[in-house]
């Protein structure tokens, strides 16, 4: 048995049972995950008005029991204590759309068959009222045997109510199982006939949305919109970024100057150059992460995410993808990680597949440090145009160049997927627009915060510190380069072999071996090795861009850009791929056509910049 | 209650859905006027509510089959163009009931609608 009470919150898509669930355990939560699916397991407490505490789990949103994607499925197994996810859950909190009884009733009735004890939060009422319907709380309580709790979930309200009916049905049984029929049209008509009797309707409905939806879906003006909603999240994920950018640097810096203070020795270096260093150059893109993120919370939580997949469906199905993969796509931007994540709501095996392995190719955040250091460094901040500079343009070719590899890879996995292009589906709902929940959205960007500092602090600091171990002993003789001589420049020696033909010196070779745990590391990386053979050690942490601008030939450079625009760097991205797809083949062949991509890139671009004298 | 599943692919069964938002409408026009007055959803007059007098389940996928079942697609169900893509090969955007859902084109081509002003 679970220590507390296990509370399961089920009901459709756009019900909103997130936001219930933010009002509900506030930032008690825990994000983790099923074990054997990625679907993420969101959890938290709460307190009863009887004060039991009890944790409350928020089930992947669906239509009915009959799951047809991977996330439905965790919603249908837990529900039924089917396929060992979990426990039993105590009991259900089901939220009904209160605007669109007719359909959410069904999945009420469905539930309610399977004899948990359960209570209805009647969601969106005020959203209701605005568009006319009165509903009887106390007909749909008769009729279905259970507390029917009106609220309104961003607004908090209902909350004790719902607290309150938590607690009277604990324990209880809310009815007797009987067989729970998986088609959902067995309770259509039941649904329809008990939303019938609880409404007095008034048939105005969602007068906002429509008229909204007249613009931004409109077939000339709706992809001019959402192309400059694209350009302004990009812009802003650098204008916005520079100042916090600033103030990071300001911390690393007086962190390090404090640190000189400690006594001269292995551990000050350690502490300076692989602790401090190392992680702060990675740390420093946390503004960006977090601002793109932003972006993508709020177009989702105004559901405007929808739309953009609709209006991006044509474009998508002539790669074989829909608009449906538009979604974890644009998130790889920020990482592919939660990007992969989200493939969860495509119900297309094979279009799943595709989007798994091409997201990777998505510009992920990750990669901003190293373009953005070689980009500093290599490319003139020259003003093309006004408000077009080179090194910008140089930035959107490399977002670009990412996305036409994607479209080239879908293409070539759909010619050679077995059964040729089928015409796929899409199907989505498109829900009410609401303001986002200012909570609810900073509830998000603290996660994906955290996780990327949890990352920082743990797999990006191990493996710089590794490396500056490596890179660091044995310590060489008088006149030979420490990078050269030291184990991790003995390694590189060996890879350079491989690399040198695409324009690789030795210190990019060893740069992309810890890379492999996250694509930042290339920075932090190449600062170690420099700053281990720089003899002034602390001017190190500054002169990355300088120095390096002053060793590589600029076709070495380029070509260190494109390996990075197609290389699978981080192992992460691959071990969620594994565990996506329930085996090796696929993240393995992910692997291999991204390290060929990335060679065959980073190869031409070097042989055609040299052959122009670069 | 009678779920029986293989009549859904006959079109011409009018459907015993008293319940339904316009089940009883649907009856007496289907009693007044030839059945062969209907056309697929996806030639519907824009912002024109419509009954659905029909669909080709046959036609669909599994997957689509049951996504339409979930989105409350039946027999009698009101149904209304909101929108089209440019060139009419991209996805509408439709009011079922009170859902406004995107559906590809060939999804709309299997709706049959009464056919408003025949």
């Amino acid at each position: 048995m679970h220590p507390a009470p296990l509370i399961a919150l089920v009901g459709n898509p756009n019900a909103g049972k997130s936001a219930l669930f933010n009002a509900l355990t506030g930032a008690r939560q825990k994000v983790g995950n099923y074990p054997g699916v990625t679907v993420e397991r969101h959890s938290g407490r709460m307190s009863l008005s009887d004060g039991r505490p009890v944790e409350l789990l928020d089930l992947p949103g669906t239509y009915s029991l009959d799951p047809s994607s991977p996330d439905e499925q965790v919603t249908r197994d837990v529900v039924t204590g089917k396929g060992g996810l979990e426990c039993l859950p105590d009991a259900l909190l089901v939220v009904v759309d209160a605007t669109n009884l007719d359909n959410h009733l069904r999945f009420v009735i469905q539930l309610k068959a399977l004899g948990r004890p359960m209570v209805v939060a009647l969601n969106m009422i005020d959203m209701a009222t605005r568009d006319g319907l009165k509903i009887e709380t106390a007909v749909l309580e008769s009729e279905l045997g259970v507390p029917v709790i009106p609220t309104v979930a961003v607004r908090k309200r209902g909350l004790d109510e719902i607290r309150d009916a938590l607690s009277g049905v604990l324990g209880t049984k809310a009815g007797e199982p009987r067989a729970v029929d998986p088609d959902i049209r067995a309770y259509q008509r039941p649904a329809r006939a008990l939303a019938k009797a609880a409404t007095v309707e008034q048939p105005r409905s969602r007068a906002v949305s429509k008229s909204l939806d007249r613009v931004v879906l409109h077939p000339v003006a709706g992809p001019i919109i959402l192309l400059g909603l694209l350009f302004v999240m990009f812009q802003a994920v650098f204008s916005w970024s520079e100042a916090p950018i600033g103030w990071i640097e300001g911390l690393q810096g007086l962190l390090a100057d404090s640190a000189l203070n400690l006594p001269q020795g292995f551990l000050r270096d350690l502490l300076i150059e692989g602790v401090i260093n190392g992680v702060g150059s990675v740390v420093v893109f946390l503004p960006q992460i977090v601002i793109l993120f932003l972006f993508i919370l709020l177009l989702e939580g105004s559901g405007y995410m929808v739309r953009a997949a609709f209006l991006m469906d044509r474009l998508m199905a002539s790669v074989g993808l829909s608009g449906r993969a538009f979604i974890p796509l644009l998130s790889s931007f920020a990482c592919a990680i939660p990007g992969i994540m989200a493939t969860r709501s495509i119900s297309d095996p094979r279009e799943r597949l595709t989007t798994i392995l091409i997201a990777p190719l998505m510009t992920c955040s990750a990669r901003l440090p190293v373009y953005a250091v070689i980009i500093g460094a290599f490319i003139p901040a020259r003003s093309l145009a006004p408000g077009i500079g080179l090194q910008g343009l140089v930035l959107f070719i490399l977002y670009l160049a990412g996305v036409v590899g994607a479209v080239v890879a879908a293409l070539v996995i759909r010619r050679l997927s077995p059964k040729g292009s089928a015409n796929g589906s899409f199907m989505m709902e498109l829900p009410r627009y609401q303001l986002p929940i200012a909570r609810d959205v900073l509830l998000g960007l603290w996660q994906r915060a955290w996780i990327f500092l949890r990352r920082a602090g743990t797999i990006i600091m191990a493996a710089t510190v590794a490396l500056w171990l490596l890179a660091s002993y044995p310590v060489a003789p008088e006149g030979v380069r420490q990078s050269e001589y030291s184990v991790a420049g003995r390694i590189a020696s060996g890879l350079h072999v491989v690399l040198e033909p695409i324009g690789f010196n030795r210190g990019m070779s060893l740069a992309v071996i810890p890379a492999m745990a996250a694509r930042e590391v290339a920075v932090s990386a190449l600062q170690t090795v420099y700053a281990i053979d720089a003899e002034d050690e602390d001017a190190g942490a500054q002169e990355l861009g300088a120095r390096i601008g002053d060793s590589w030939p600029l076709s070495t450079a380029l070509a260190f850009l494109a390996w990075f625009v197609f290389a699978p760097q981080c192992l992460s991205t691959i071990a969620v791929a594994k565990r996506e797809t329930n085996g090796w083949k696929w993240p393995l062949v992910m692997l291999g056509y991204l390290f060929v991509l990335a060679y065959l890139a980073a190869g031409a671009t070097y042989w055609i910049a040299s052959a122009f004298g670069l | 209650m009678r779920t029986g599943g293989g009549d859904h692919t006959l079109p011409k069964v009018v459907r015993r859905n008293f319940a339904g938002f316009a089940g009883q409408h649907v009856l007496i026009m289907a009693r007044n006027m030839s059945i062969a007055a209907t056309a697929p959803l996806s030639d519907a007059p824009i912002r024109h509510p419509v009954p659905v007098r029909a669909v080709d389940w046959a036609v669909l996928s599994e997957g689509e089959t049951r996504r339409l079942r979930e989105f409350g697609l039946d027999e009698g169900v009101e149904v209304e163009i909101l929108h089209r893509s440019m060139f009419g090969r991209g996805p509408l955007a439709c009011r079922i009931g009170r859902m406004t859902i995107a559906i590809r084109a060939h999804v709309a081509h299997a709706i049959h609608v009464e056919a408003k002003g025949a």
